[in-house]
């Protein structure tokens, strides 16, 4: 007699599908997943209502509207373990722009009838809502790192996801430093590692989709940055990307905003 | 003359063409420097035009450039990024495996496997650091399998640094810049406009043997006499200094200097230091399962004591603050690893400067600890 399998659901915020694909995107280890988990809601692969306890939720999304709000505080009601998946659900995403900007003056200009729209000023990290066991960061996640966090799920261990800087992983992986070698502007060393470091194994900055690493001295990069040539304005739009909303690189842009 | 210079030799660039077939032939990898992502990298060579001939390169803190220079020396310039380390001791090792099958569980130890890998164009202060972690991973019985079965059959072509860059500091160290033993042969580059000739040692039997094989010469004496000026001028330009022997007692007093929390405010905490550094021998290992439960693996990978997990104990991590994290490295480096291995961490090849994003230079920061020590 088997044990019932862990029920998983896998629910959409504001957010682009991206990591949600990275899911879809485990070709080979998805029938494995169907056999150690019972996938039980995931509107993304098949429509299914929501009934029930989870024992697992994956969150993907950031929190931008009302209606938002209150379906996060009814998932975790239902979600024994809750886990958020990249940046948006993380930090707020690249949505949380418009925490920097009047979002009514957005409707504006995009909608024919703003009136329709009922939308919160920011867009937020789920962290901010509710109560989260663990957070997976990247734009979009990395699979890898993905069927680790349920594989540690299953086995009730702590998932190995190291939260160190970029550099260590890049360097690990036998790259030359773009920042020291070439002068390019990268935001490795302020960054949380994950995805492979992938941009400077084809010659470009870090991006930071990662977000800031466990202790970011975004100050001391931005200084470095700044004798390299970068200016302000080159400095804001840097920390303003996917992360802008979190704490480090949003603290850090403020510095350089205006 | 000694006896070591009277039984000097001299290689051209087709003699070093024939020692890289030869060890290839023998069954070595042979690495060495060669131009990649715009530096100087050891990687795979095949042959003598894999070597970065006539490129120099321009160091200093956080600032690296390759140049041209107006010779065709083949190893006219200072250590890049990447050490020795990276094959003796790889940033990723599987250590075993577990498999369950049934009720029955089946551990599979990652063999060490076969290495024969030869080193092209080591530096003193890297064969000084060769010898740290040596002492570091095989000193204590058992010893790490893994690093012995690659040090087991290496081969070493030892060169002595004929130009100092701006950021050494072997001669301060006293690791450099002349090789003084722990390899199978020694090339000092003497270099023309139009070609090199390299003035050659055999340091053990088997670099002797392999250089029957290959054609050379006996060097004149105005051979070995230049190639000795060369190596006393690179010790006389040193970039950097840092005296040395009281390091210990200055740093282990000072462990409350201000300047601590000055050079935090610097450092990006980021671990470019460590990963370059050719003694830093700290891991981690990780442990992974999969979704069925049905395998595991350990893996150890490199670590480094500038994350936060590096000094997790229980309860959470007693290396909070990058300044304590700092002074960890420095004063491990330069103070207790005598104590714990009987030599300085530190072989003065200069690279945690120079690719330190911010360019913290761990001369300067003593300098600083040094003159302003209250008395």
């Amino acid at each position: 007699m088997h044990a019932p399998k862990p029920r998983l659901a896998v629910w959409k915020f504001a957010s682009c599908d991206g990591c949600q694909l990275s899911l879809l995107d485990c070709e080979p280890q998805l029938l494995t997943l169907g056999e150690a988990l019972e996938i039980a809601y995931f509107p993304e692969a098949a429509t299914v209502p929501m009934r029930g306890h989870y024992d697992l939720s994956l969150i993907e999304g950031s929190i931008s509207t009302p209606r938002d709000a209150e379906r996060i505080v009814a998932v975790r009601r239902r979600s024994t373990r809750l886990v958020t998946l990249g940046a948006c659900a993380t930090a707020g995403g690249i949505q949380a722009l418009r925490n920097f900007a009047d979002s009514g003056e957005f409707i504006a200009a995009v909608y024919a009838h703003p009136a329709y729209i009922r939308t919160l000023a920011t867009s937020t990290a789920i962290a901010e809502h509710v109560p989260v066991d663990f957070e997976l960061r990247g734009c979009p996640v990395n699979k890898r790192q993905l069927l680790e966090v349920i594989s540690a799920f299953l086995a009730g261990r702590r998932p190995a996801i190291a939260t160190h800087s970029v550099c260590i992983e890049c360097k690990s992986l036998g790259r030359a430093c773009l920042l020291v070698a070439h002068g390019t502007a990268c935001l490795g060393p302020v960054t949380q590692a994950g995805c492979g470091a992938i941009c400077p194994a084809f010659q470009r900055g870090c991006y930071g989709c990662y977000g800031p690493h466990e202790s970011p001295n975004t100050l001391a990069l931005s200084r470095a940055l700044a004798t390299l040539g970068l200016d302000r304005a080159h400095l804001l739009r840097l920390y303003r990307s996917f992360n802008a909303n979190a704490e480090a690189f949003r603290t850090e842009s403020a510095r350089h905003a205006r | 003359m000694s006896a070591e210079e009277s039984s000097a030799q001299v290689l051209t660039p087709a003699g070093l063409e024939q020692l890289l077939t030869v060890l290839r032939q023998r069954g070595y990898r042979t690495l060495g420097p060669t131009i990649r992502e715009g530096v100087i990298a050891y990687d795979e060579i095949a042959c003598v035009q894999d070597l970065p001939c006539g490129w120099t390169d321009e160091q200093s803190g956080g600032h690296y450039r390759l140049r041209h220079r107006d010779d065709r020396a083949l190893f006219g310039y200072a250590v890049g990024p990447h050490s020795w380390k990276q094959f003796l001791h790889p940033p990723r090792q599987r250590l075993w495996s577990a498999r369950r099958d049934g009720e029955t569980l089946q551990v599979r130890c990652e063999p060490p496997g076969e290495h024969r890998l030869a080193l092209i164009g080591v530096r003193a202060c890297e064969l000084r650091a060769i010898a740290i972690q040596d002492r570091v991973l095989l000193g204590t019985a058992p010893g790490d399998p893994h690093y012995r079965a690659r040090r087991t059959d290496t081969f070493i072509v030892a060169v002595n640094c004929t130009l100092a860059g701006s950021t050494c500091f072997c001669a301060s160290m006293h690791s450099g810049p002349q090789v003084t033993g722990g390899f199978d042969l020694a090339l000092t580059e003497l270099t023309t406009t139009a070609s090199s000739a390299f003035v050659l040692q055999a340091g053990t039997s088997t670099g002797r043997a392999v250089l029957e094989q290959v054609p050379h010469r006996a060097a004149s004496a105005a051979e070995t006499a230049a190639a000795r000026a060369l190596i006393e001028h690179t010790a006389e330009h040193m970039g950097r200094q840092l005296p040395s022997d009281d390091l210990p007692q200055l740093l282990l007093r000072s462990l409350e200097h201000p300047r601590w929390s000055e050079v935090a405010d610097r450092c990006l905490a980021c671990g470019n230091c460590t990963m370059v550094c050719p003694t830093c021998f700290c891991s981690t290992v990780e442990d992974s399962s999969d979704l069925i439960g049905q395998e595991t693996t350990r893996t150890r990978r490199w670590d480094s004591c500038f994350t936060v997990d590096f000094a997790h104990l229980h309860g959470g991590s007693v290396r909070q603050s990058t300044r304590s994290r700092y002074r960890q490295w420095m004063t491990h480096k330069l103070a207790t690893w005598h104590q714990q291995f009987g030599s300085s961490g530190c072989v003065g090849c200069g690279r945690c400067i120079t690719w330190c994003p911010v360019g913290i230079d761990i001369t300067e920061e003593v300098t600083a600890i040094r003159a302003s020590e209250p008395t």
